[in-house]
Parts: C-alpha cells; sequence; structure tokens
C-alpha cells in the first residue's frame, strides 16, 4: 500500500529494456528526447487527472479541453488584434471555470462525474467546431504567429532546449516540475490527506470536517488547468489550430493515471506513479513506430503492453499486501 | 467508489474496445510494410485514420514501388496532426533516407519538416498540402486540388440538371474535406446546396443520418459523399428513404465499378491514389539514384477523373485488384 507506483517502476523498466532491445533507433538520445517529449504531452494532464481520480472522479471532458483552450486563446487573440498573452489569459480563466462548473455539477446533483463530464465532453466538442466556424469561418484557426507577445509565450510553453546536441522540449521539464508540486501537494497534510480521505472514504471525511466540496471542485481546476497548459503548448507550437481534434485523450491520461497505480474506486495513487505511467505509454507508442512494426497493429500493441503492466501492477500490489 | 459506476466504467471501456476491433475493418495492408531489403529505407506518414479504404490504395501503390526499387518501406499514421508530427520525428530520429508525407494539417507539420531538411533527409508531399507543400521545402507534390475537383463535380452536377445537391462530409473539420464540399458549393452554384456532417467511423449512423436528412428534404435529387465507402452507405440510405435522389462520390474502392453499372452510382470522381503512393516512393528513389526531381516546382496531378459508365468496363478489372 505504502508504494502504488511499484509496479509502475518495474513496468516502466520492462517496457524500456523491450524496445531498447527490439528497436535500435530506441537507443538514441534524440529517440529518448521524442519519448520524453510525448510522454510529456500526456504526462502533464495525467498528473491532474490521477490527483482527480484519487479524490474519486472522473474528468472524461480533459482531451476535448485542451483543444478548447487552445481555440479560444488564439482566437480572442486574433479577433481583438490584442496582445497574444491576453487571449492566454482569458482562455485559463475560461478552463478553470469549466473545471469548477464540472466540479459544482457533480457535487450539487449527486450525479457520477462519469456522466457529466461525459455530457459536457460531446458539448465542448460541438462548442469547439460550431464556435470555430462562427468566429473565423473555417475549421481551424488563423496562424497567429506574426503577434505580439507569440515569441514569449512560445518560449514559455513550447520552447527547445539544445542540451549538448540533443534538442529537449519545455514542455518535459515542465511536466517534471508540475510532477514535483504534484508530489508535495499529496504528501503534505492536510491538503493531500483530504484528497485521499474524499476519495477513500468520502463518508467519514465530511464527518470529520474536511471540505469535501472544495476539495473537489479544486481537483476538477487542477484538471482543467492542466488541459489548458497542454492547450497552449500546442498553440504556440503549430501556430493553429484545429478544432476537431483531442477526442479520445481523456482515455490516456486516464490509462496513464491507472498504469500509473491509481484505483478506478479512489482513495489510492500518487504523482510519482502517473509520472511513470504517461512514461510507459510514451515508451510504448514510439517504441512501436522505432520498431517499425506494422502500423494496422499499433493500437493492438499498445492496448496489450498496457494491459500487461497492470497485471503487473496488480501483482506487486497482491505481493506487498501479502508480506505487510 | 459504488459497483455500478465501477462496472459502468468497465461497460464503457470493453464497448470501447469492441468500436476499435470494429473499425479496423476490412483486411487490407495487413501484410507488406517494413520488409527488410537492401538500398535506401522510406517513411511514408499520412493522416490516415483507422478503416478508410482510400488509404489502402495509397499503400498498395507505395508498397509496389518500393518492391521495383528495392525500397524498404515504412508506412505509420495518425489522423492527429501533433501526433503525426512526432511520427515524422520518430522517422529523423530513426535516420530514414528519405521521407514522403501528407500535409493535412500543414501549420502542424512545417516544423518538423524543417528539422528533416536541416538533417539533410529529402521529403515529398502526397496527398493533402497543395498550397502548402512548396514552403515546407518539399521536393514534389503529387495528389489532387480538392477545390477545383469539388468544382468540376460541382458544373458537372448542374450540367446533368440537379436542382438540389447534398454534399457529405464524413469527417467534421477536415480541411480536404470542407475544400471538396466548398469547390462542390462554387461549380454548382447558384443551385440549391446543403451541406451534412456524419460521423465516418459509425457506418450504421452514417446510414441514418443520410436517410434522416433525404426524409426531412425531399427535394434533394443529387447526393454528393467524400469517400467511396460512404457513397455505397448513401445508396442504401436514399433506398431506406424511399427517395429518388441519385448518388455520387468522390473517390473510388472495388466496390465502386459494380455499383456504377448497376445505375445505383452515377459517377465517382478519382482521385487515382495508387499513383499518389506509387510516384511518392519513386520519386524518392529517382531523386536518390539519379538525383531527379519530379514537377518541376509544380504540383504533378494524380487527378480527378471522372468513372461513370462510358468508362466503367475498363476501370472494373482494376478496382477489383484493389489498385483503381
Amino acid at each position: 500500500m505504502a508504494t502504488p507506483e511499484t509496479g509502475a517502476l518495474a513496468g516502466a523498466v520492462l517496457v524500456y529494456l523491450f524496445f531498447f532491445a527490439v528497436a535500435p533507433p530506441f537507443r538514441d538520445l534524440s529517440s529518448l528526447s521524442t519519448v520524453l517529449y510525448v510522454s510529456s504531452i500526456y504526462g502533464i494532464p495525467a498528473l491532474a487527472v490521477a490527483m482527480l481520480m484519487i479524490g474519486g472522479e472522473f474528468d472524461l471532458s480533459s482531451g476535448v479541453a485542451v483543444v478548447s483552450s487552445a481555440l479560444l486563446a488564439s482566437m480572442v487573440s486574433y479577433e481583438l488584434t490584442a496582445n497574444v498573452w491576453v487571449g492566454v489569459a482569458l482562455s485559463l480563466v475560461a478552463a478553470l471555470g469549466m473545471g469548477a462548473l464540472n466540479g459544482y455539477l457533480v457535487i450539487r446533483t449527486g450525479i457520477p462525474s462519469f456522466l457529466v463530464t461525459l455530457g459536457s465532453f460531446f458539448m465542448l466538442g460541438g462548442l469547439n467546431l460550431a464556435g470555430t466556424r462562427l468566429v473565423t469561418g473555417s475549421v481551424a484557426t488563423p496562424s497567429i504567429s506574426d503577434m505580439d507577445g507569440f515569441a514569449s509565450a512560445q518560449a514559455i510553453f513550447a520552447s527547445n532546449l539544445d542540451l549538448g546536441g540533443v534538442s529537449l522540449r519545455i514542455t518535459v521539464l515542465w511536466w517534471l516540475l508540475f510532477a514535483a508540486l504534484a508530489t508535495w501537494a499529496l504528501r503534505r497534510a492536510p491538503f493531500g490527506n483530504w484528497i485521499f480521505a474524499v476519495g477513500g472514504a468520502p463518508l467519514s471525511a465530511r464527518a470529520v470536517g474536511v471540505p469535501v466540496r472544495r476539495v473537489k471542485i479544486g481537483l476538477f481546476m487542477t484538471v482543467g488547468f492542466a488541459a489548458w497548459f497542454v492547450g497552449m503548448h500546442q498553440l504556440f507550437a503549430f501556430d493553429t489550430v484545429q478544432s476537431g481534434e483531442g477526442v479520445g485523450k481523456e482515455f490516456y491520461y486516464i490509462i496513464a493515471a491507472v498504469v500509473g497505480g491509481c484505483l478506478l474506486t479512489g482513495g489510492q495513487g500518487s504523482a510519482v506513479g502517473a509520472v511513470l505511467g504517461a512514461l510507459i505509454f510514451g515508451m510504448t507508442t514510439q517504441g512501436i513506430v522505432y520498431a517499425g512494426w506494422n502500423p494496422d497493429w499499433f493500437k493492438f500493441f499498445v492496448g496489450a503492453l498496457l494491459l500487461g503492466v497492470i497485471l503487473l501492477n496488480a501483482g506487486v500490489r497482491r505481493w506487498q499486501e501479502a508480506r505487510a | 467508489m459504488d459497483r455500478s459506476r465501477r462496472s459502468s466504467v468497465l461497460a464503457l471501456a470493453a464497448a470501447l474496445a469492441l468500436a476499435s476491433c470494429s473499425a479496423k475493418g476490412g483486411k487490407g495492408g495487413a501484410d507488406g510494410a517494413g520488409q527488410a531489403g537492401p538500398g535506401m529505407m522510406v517513411a511514408m506518414i499520412t493522416h490516415q485514420a483507422p478503416g478508410d479504404t482510400f488509404w489502402d490504395i495509397v499503400r498498395k501503390g507505395a508498397e509496389a514501388a518500393a518492391a521495383k526499387d528495392k525500397v524498404t518501406l515504412r508506412y505509420a499514421n495518425d489522423p492527429d496532426g501533433g501526433a503525426q508530427a512526432t511520427l515524422v520525428q520518430n522517422a529523423i530520429d530513426s535516420r530514414v533516407d528519405a521521407i514522403a508525407v501528407t500535409l493535412a494539417k500543414p501549420a502542424a507539420l512545417a516544423p518538423v519538416l524543417r528539422k528533416a531538411r536541416e538533417a539533410g533527409i529529402p521529403v515529398v508531399v502526397l496527398n493533402a498540402g497543395i498550397d502548402q507543400w512548396k514552403d515546407t521545402g518539399a521536393l514534389s507534390f503529387f495528389g489532387t486540388d480538392d477545390g477545383v475537383a469539388g468544382e468540376g463535380a460541382g458544373r458537372r452536377a448542374a450540367a446533368d440538371g440537379v436542382k438540389h445537391l447534398l454534399c457529405v462530409s464524413h469527417e467534421q473539420g477536415q480541411v480536404q474535406q470542407e475544400a471538396r464540399c466548398d469547390g462542390l458549393r462554387r461549380g454548382f452554384a447558384p443551385g440549391r446546396f446543403d451541406k451534412l456532417y456524419v460521423i465516418g467511423t459509425d457506418m450504421p449512423s452514417v446510414r441514418s443520418t443520410v436517410a434522416a436528412k433525404l426524409r426531412q428534404d425531399p427535394s434533394i435529387d443529387l447526393v454528393v459523399t467524400l469517400g467511396a465507402p460512404y457513397g455505397l452507405t448513401a445508396i442504401e440510405a436514399a433506398r431506406e428513404a424511399g427517395s429518388r435522389a441519385k448518388i455520387a462520390t468522390f473517390d473510388s474502392n472495388p466496390q465502386v465499378p459494380a455499383a456504377i453499372r448497376s445505375g445505383a452510382l452515377q459517377w465517382a470522381l478519382d482521385q487515382q491514389p495508387y499513383l499518389q503512393g506509387y510516384l511518392a516512393v519513386d520519386a524518392l528513389w529517382l531523386q536518390k539514384t539519379n538525383g531527379h526531381v519530379i514537377g518541376g516546382g509544380a504540383p504533378v496531378l494524380t487527378g480527378p477523373y471522372f468513372i461513370d459508365r462510358s468508362n466503367v468496363d475498363r476501370i472494373e478489372a482494376f478496382a477489383k485488384a484493389g489498385i483503381r
């Protein structure tokens, strides 16, 4: 129980060794940098989703929320001919607001978050397309790369660092920083205890005076923040945003959290586990490409490897519990 | 937390797993890419979504050229722009000799194609990106101009005496599909024009949505779909709705000629995808062995080519073999 990420760590080592053996290009530092980049794009929302799942809730709208944030920031800046930071800030407010709304609806109605956020998932998806078409007359936003503030925003959200010939994306550093923050938040009493309590034993948590509402709404807002952050990365890495993207990504975040030791029932998990889960996911998706396997089987291999890691995880957990 | 939510999560996960299996439908392309061989290695990276017959034909062309030129072909695909860019980065990391890529989402791919150029890897563009391929520094473009093709189809419909045309897009928010529908509208003007979005990965819903539209507006007398499988489904939808609307489609597949011969389908606008795959690989091989560049800086058009009753006999055998 003390270390939910032990299984994930063993899984990460195994997956790394496996692709190191079967895919020669996987051994290069530049490939490792690409793997870390992909892992970070999944890993940043996965951290927030893991915290939410520890708190006993789901968010299915996180994948499209990434695209919503990017679209909003881009369109606000372009239509108002404003400094792009105006759009970035407004988009952050909207993303936090959307998270708060999800949380409020879950608390207020008592309907499972799985259903509430399923609704917001579809609504955001429709809004992305309809809103973009309404404002720009097209299905993608116009390029904002020549606007004021773009260069500074790009430096923060989407720059490359040159480390002795290997270029490392800045999102990897942000990912590790957020992971450190999440670890600190989860381990620090009383806030971390509250999260575990509302997920593991909600009734007794309420009874002992844990502010369940504030904790849950805060967790949904954290997911909103993470979606916003990745949305900003996409916007400043690619200049324009396609309104139809993002669907299905929410499951990758949940998979990363679960592989990293989160329980679907809440009350267990860790930030380090979510990092390892995203890393396993990134290594698997990229490793298959580096190995040159037939892409028709791609999803099958991803599913099989992830299932293997989850089984390993469960086995390690049983073994630990038996020893304890 | 409670069992009902847990089981609903599992049920949804199972349903998703099933849905993604059936979306893979068809048996094309199960073998081929990635055989070891002497000579150069070419990566072909497209925006193919799972389960579209169109890309089987592209891959057949690419594999034929690869076999003839003794090129090792690595095929990979992802409809998400950022993910496709990562696949290009994977190819660069793997030190391939040349890259063939589709530019459905040019902004997402431009930065990584710049990296390919810096790494000295020649690039050709196929299928999508006729307006942007030159800016990326690519050597050649093999494909069609979707806007021009749409206009031609629209003019033909007007000349055939069509009064009310319905354009059915199966991938909401995709730039090429928008260009085709917009081209149809321009060529067909001032005739009455409507656009319908369907969920391309869900055929039963395509059929019922088209049927519902035809029932709702009986004045529609020509349905134009943007992909061959959807045209064949639209035939069933018209039958189901008791509509007198005729059906035509962009692109072709092995079932299309029989439908044209029987009169169920008016015409198919073929962009000859086999040529796109074949010429892209062959052009890269010619570039490496002889320094050739095809196209002289202008796009090489592989279509459009109208398949109708006048020429279907000639085409049918090729279509059955999966190359038209």
